[in-house]
């Protein structure tokens, strides 16, 4: 039922000028005060912190659908950073939120202070869920200023943020908001994944050249397969990240993350080929979910990084212990 | 939108969990003395004693009846006992193909004398079975068949050939897809399967296939006039399609469709160990990433196959991204290793990499390649 309401309110509101708007870097208050009046801010949180109490499927259903319909607004981030501040004991966000993490900030004399890159839409929201170390810090949008412009490869803010706040919020961190953040984009690449296979399937069907739809040829088809193979490798990908962080299982977050980041790569360039050099425009829809596969995968930690952590538990389990590494995950 | 469901698989039980330890003790006994390059033989391994081990020990016919010697447990306990296998490079050719999908096929069609008859020596490891599908000019085209069987009397006479049956020296049976009346133009109408004999049928020579590697897994199995008992016939004379269809769902969805290049995997951990770069840790993570997610689909259709839904496209997707990730690994291990493969080494790693380059190729050739499974999939998709 919350995914019908959402497909609506999205439908409704999120069109084409909206877009163009977010892109232009411009906040959307109208969009975003319909998504609070929704309660999706809470929609991560069981019913005893004030939330829903949705079902794992139910929640990642949600996330799915911020990305299949391109959702410029930091939607999932606010969702993530309530999330980890119920946990923590916090108090919720009252608007729009950001998580980060920054081990090198500076603590002294109960003020921090330091630099926080490209958090998305740093300038509109309303705190930020920032971990330094073990802490967990809810820091409200006054203890910090813009140090530098940032833009993601969708062309939505990411600005540097400046830090320089009196500590007056903070908490044992209860898991890393990276491992948030990467969960939570695996989930809306899965979504973008959706939207991009549906479109090249009603675009392949419907563009005729030599006299046929161009889906009727075997090579299109096989490359229809390839990415609905994607799509399958995402969603699988996300649901792994989503229980593991259930768990706070920083690995299994790894190994979700990695997968929905190769099939973001590979599904945006079947995708793109299919449409041929309309979908190299922005007179076609194609491009929402293309750009925003390309901003989502190196977010929230790199695929490098990510790598690099799951790659050093294998090498450090030995070749004996790989298989039950694996089946752990 | 369009959906693919892959339905979440449950969470572990303390059932599943338990099972999980009990059988790496058992496997860590039975296989003590097998080497990297025999592990890396994979399922196609063959030794009829490890099968009548794990059929003593209750390891086969796991989902089954338990009146035909079957376990009554779980599609995800099976699960459990194959992935394990395989991982762990255990020889389970001999009791495979039976346990995969003879064995089902024969519990779903059979009649009560044939299941009586077969299925209690599956599930004890002592019966072995191949397949009998393809044909040397019906391979991909499996409703192109053309071996035929006619019946007379309480026998049909079957005339044709078979090729790529793994195995066939060495099995006890197999399962022929066979055209009972009308001819290949009749396509998947009229053809039947039958339970064949491979020791015990007059009319029947095998002959070796061998593969680029020089080993002798494949055959030819010619029927000339080959007499068959009538009552052999598996289902209904006539619906032999439907019934290899639903055998084929069995085939294409298994931990065998990414683990088969495991063991070398596992060396490449061995021999990076100690010395592991930047580029051998991203390399790793990746290839670690893809396997828990290709092993999660694979789950997830298992648990849709325990709920009897049809699983035909799910399948045929974790059998294309499944082969591509187990062909990939020897390439991904040469670009962190200089090792020349080498079949007759007797250090692990080139011998294991030399077994996997070898036979990789057949991954994305046999159980429906690679072009088939993208066909089916377009077809899942509304394209054809």
């Amino acid at each position: 039922m919350l995914a019908e309401m959402i497909t609506r309110l999205f439908e409704r509101s999120l069109d084409d000028a909206a877009q163009a708007a977010a892109r232009e870097g411009q906040w959307l208050p109208a969009l975003w005060a319909e998504v609070e009046e929704m309660g999706l801010p809470l929609a991560l949180l069981t019913e005893d912190q004030g939330g829903f109490g949705l079902s794992f499927a139910e929640a990642g259903e949600a996330l799915r659908l911020l990305g299949s319909h391109a959702m410029p607004l930091p939607v999932a981030e606010t969702m993530a950073a309530n999330q980890l501040f119920a946990a923590a004991g916090l108090a919720l966000a009252e608007g729009p939120a950001g998580i980060a993490r920054a081990d090198d900030l500076t603590l002294s004399n109960g003020r921090l202070t330091g630099t926080v890159a490209r958090v998305a839409w740093g300038e509109q929201l309303d705190c930020l869920a920032l971990a330094v170390g073990d802490k967990l810090y809810r820091v409200p949008r006054a203890g910090w200023t813009i140090a530098a412009a940032g833009t993601s490869a969708n062309f939505h803010p990411r600005p540097t943020l400046a830090i320089d706040w009196t500590v007056d919020a903070e908490a044992a961190l209860p898991w890393c908001p990276l491992a948030s953040g990467a969960t939570v984009r695996a989930f809306q690449i899965a979504g973008a994944l959706e939207a991009a296979l549906d479109m090249t399937l009603s675009h392949t069907a419907t563009r005729v050249q030599f006299g046929k739809p161009l889906q009727k040829n075997q090579v299109v088809q096989h490359e229809l397969a390839k990415l609905a193979g994607e799509l399958a490798c995402a969603t699988a990908a996300a649901d792994l990240a989503g229980e593991a962080l259930a768990r706070h299982d920083v690995l299994g977050v790894a190994a979700g993350t990695l997968r929905a980041r190769e099939a973001a790569t590979a599904g945006a360039a079947i995708a793109t080929q299919m449409h041929g050099a309309i979908g190299f425009t922005r007179e076609h829809r194609l491009h929402l979910y293309t750009t925003a596969l390309w901003t989502w995968r190196d977010e929230f930690g790199g695929q490098v990084s990510w790598a690099k952590l799951l790659g050093s538990a294998a090498l450090a389990a030995g070749g004996p212990g790989y298989w039950p590494m694996v089946t752990a995950l | 939108m369009t959906a693919i469901p892959f339905p979440a698989p449950p969470a572990d039980s303390a059932e599943v969990v338990a099972l999980r330890a009990e059988f790496r003790a058992f496997l860590d006994e039975q296989l003590k003395d097998r080497t990297p390059r025999q592990r890396s033989d994979n399922w196609y391994g063959y030794d009829r004693g490890f099968s009548r081990a794990m059929g003593q020990a209750g390891y086969l016919g796991m989902t089954w009846p338990k009146q035909y010697g079957g376990h009554e447990r779980s599609a995800f306990e099976r699960a459990v006992i194959v992935e394990e296998c395989l991982a762990a490079g255990a020889p389970v050719g001999a009791h495979w193909i039976a346990d995969r999908q003879s064995g089902p096929s024969i519990l779903k069609f059979g009649t009560e004398a044939q299941k009586q008859a077969f299925l209690p020596r599956i599930a004890a490891g002592e019966l072995s079975f191949g397949i009998g599908m393809s044909e040397p000019d019906s391979g991909s085209d499996l409703a192109a068949t053309r071996t035929k069987a006619v019946k007379d009397g309480d026998v049909y006479r079957v005339t044709g050939t078979k090729v790529w049956t793994s195995f066939a020296h060495e099995a006890d049976y197999v399962i022929l897809f066979c055209r009972t009346s009308g001819t290949p133009a009749d396509r998947h109408v009229g053809t039947s399967q039958l339970l064949i004999d491979l020791k015990n049928t007059p009319g029947l020579t095998i002959k070796p296939i061998i593969d680029l590697a020089g080993q002798h897994h494949f055959n030819e199995m010619h029927f000339e006039d080959a007499v068959v008992p009538a009552d052999m016939l598996l289902g209904e004379e006539g619906q032999g399609w439907d019934q290899v269809m639903s055998e084929l769902a069995f085939e294409r969805s298994g931990p065998e469709r990414f683990l088969s290049s495991i063991e070398l995997m596992v060396q490449l951990i061995e021999v990076l160990k100690g010395r592991d770069s930047d580029a051998a840790q991203i390399t790793v993570g990746r290839v670690t990433a893809r396997l828990a997610v290709l092993r999660r689909l694979s789950r997830s259709v298992a648990g849709m196959l325990q709920e009897h839904q049809n699983a035909n496209l799910q399948a045929a997707i974790v059998k294309d991204v499944g082969a591509l990730f187990e062909q990939a690994l020897p390439d991904i291990a040469r670009e962190l290793i200089d090792c020349e493969p080498d079949p007759r080494a007797a250090g692990a790693y080139a011998s294991v990499l030399a077994n996997i380059v070898h036979n990789s190729p057949s991954w994305s050739l046999r159980g429906g390649t690679r072009e088939i499974l993208r066909g089916i999939i377009a077809r899942g998709l509304g394209t054809r």
